[in-house]
C-alpha cells in the first residue's frame, strides 16, 4: 500500500471517483444483460462496460500511473483505443449472426418485416461483396 | 487519507467487477441460445480485463497492464471467431 499513500488528496479523489464510476457502470450493464428479455435488447447492455465502464477505469489507471511514475504515461490509452475499435465490430457481427440464425429458423422474435429472406438480387450482391 | 480513499475505491471496484463477472457467468449458464452465450463470454472478457487493470493499480505494478492488453486482444479474436462460427458453421472457409 506504500505507493498509494504518496498520492496527493486532490488527485486521489478523482481517481477514486473514476474507478468507482467505471465499476458501477459495468455492474449496471451486467445486470441489464441478465434482465433484458430479448437477444437484440441484450446486445446493448455490454456497451456500458465497453464505453464508460472501461473509460473510467482506464482514465483512473492513467492518472495513478502518471503520478506514481512521475512522468506522463499514456499506454493505458492503447487498451481504451483497442476496445473502442473492436467492441462495435464484435457486436455488429454477433447481431448479424443472430439475425441470420433467427431468419433461417423463422423465429417469432423478429418483426414480420425482417422475417423474410432478402430477395435474390440483393443476396447475390452481398455475396459478391464478401 | 488518500491511501484510505484509494484502498476503499479499488476494493469496491474489485468487488463490484467480480459481481458483474458472476452475473455474466449466470447468463453463460442460462443463455437460451448460443449467441447469448457468446455475447456473455465477450462481456466476461471485458470485465476480467477491467479486474486486471484495477488489480494492477492496487499492487502498483505494470505487469497487469500487459495481461489486460492480452486479455482484450484474445477476447476480440475469440468473439469474432465464435460469431463467424454462428454465421456459417465454420470459422475458416
Amino acid at each position: 500500500m506504500t505507493p498509494l499513500a504518496a498520492i496527493p488528496l486532490w488527485l486521489a479523489l478523482p481517481i477514486a471517483f473514476l474507478v468507482m464510476l467505471g465499476a458501477t457502470l459495468t455492474l449496471i450493464g451486467a445486470i441489464g444483460f441478465l434482465r433484458l428479455g430479448n437477444f437484440y435488447d441484450r446486445l446493448h447492455a455490454p456497451t456500458l462496460a465497453t464505453s464508460w465502464g472501461m473509460g473510467g477505469i482506464v482514465l483512473g489507471s492513467l492518472l495513478l500511473a502518471t503520478q506514481v511514475e512521475g512522468r506522463i504515461i499514456l499506454h493505458e490509452l492503447v487498451i481504451a483505443f483497442a476496445i473502442l475499435i473492436t467492441a462495435p465490430v464484435t457486436l455488429m457481427l454477433l447481431g448479424r449472426a443472430a439475425l441470420h440464425r433467427d431468419r433461417s429458423e423463422g423465429s417469432a422474435q423478429l418483426p414480420e418485416s425482417l422475417r423474410q429472406r432478402r430477395s435474390p438480387e440483393t443476396a447475390e450482391n452481398s455475396e459478391s461483396d464478401e | 487519507m488518500s491511501a484510505a480513499i484509494l484502498t476503499f475505491a479499488l476494493g469496491y471496484a474489485q468487488l463490484v467487477l467480480s459481481l458483474a463477472a458472476c452475473v455474466a457467468g449466470v447468463r453463460i449458464l442460462r443463455g437460451p441460445r448460443a449467441q447469448d452465450r457468446v455475447l456473455a463470454l465477450d462481456a466476461l472478457y471485458i470485465i476480467v480485463m477491467l479486474v486486471f487493470l484495477v488489480t494492477g493499480m492496487q499492487l502498483g505494478t505494470m505487469f497487469f497492464f500487459e495481461a489486460a492488453m492480452i486479455v482484450a486482444a484474445m477476447g476480440f479474436v475469440s468473439s469474432i471467431a465464435l460469431a463467424k462460427f454462428l454465421f456459417r458453421g465454420e470459422v475458416i472457409e
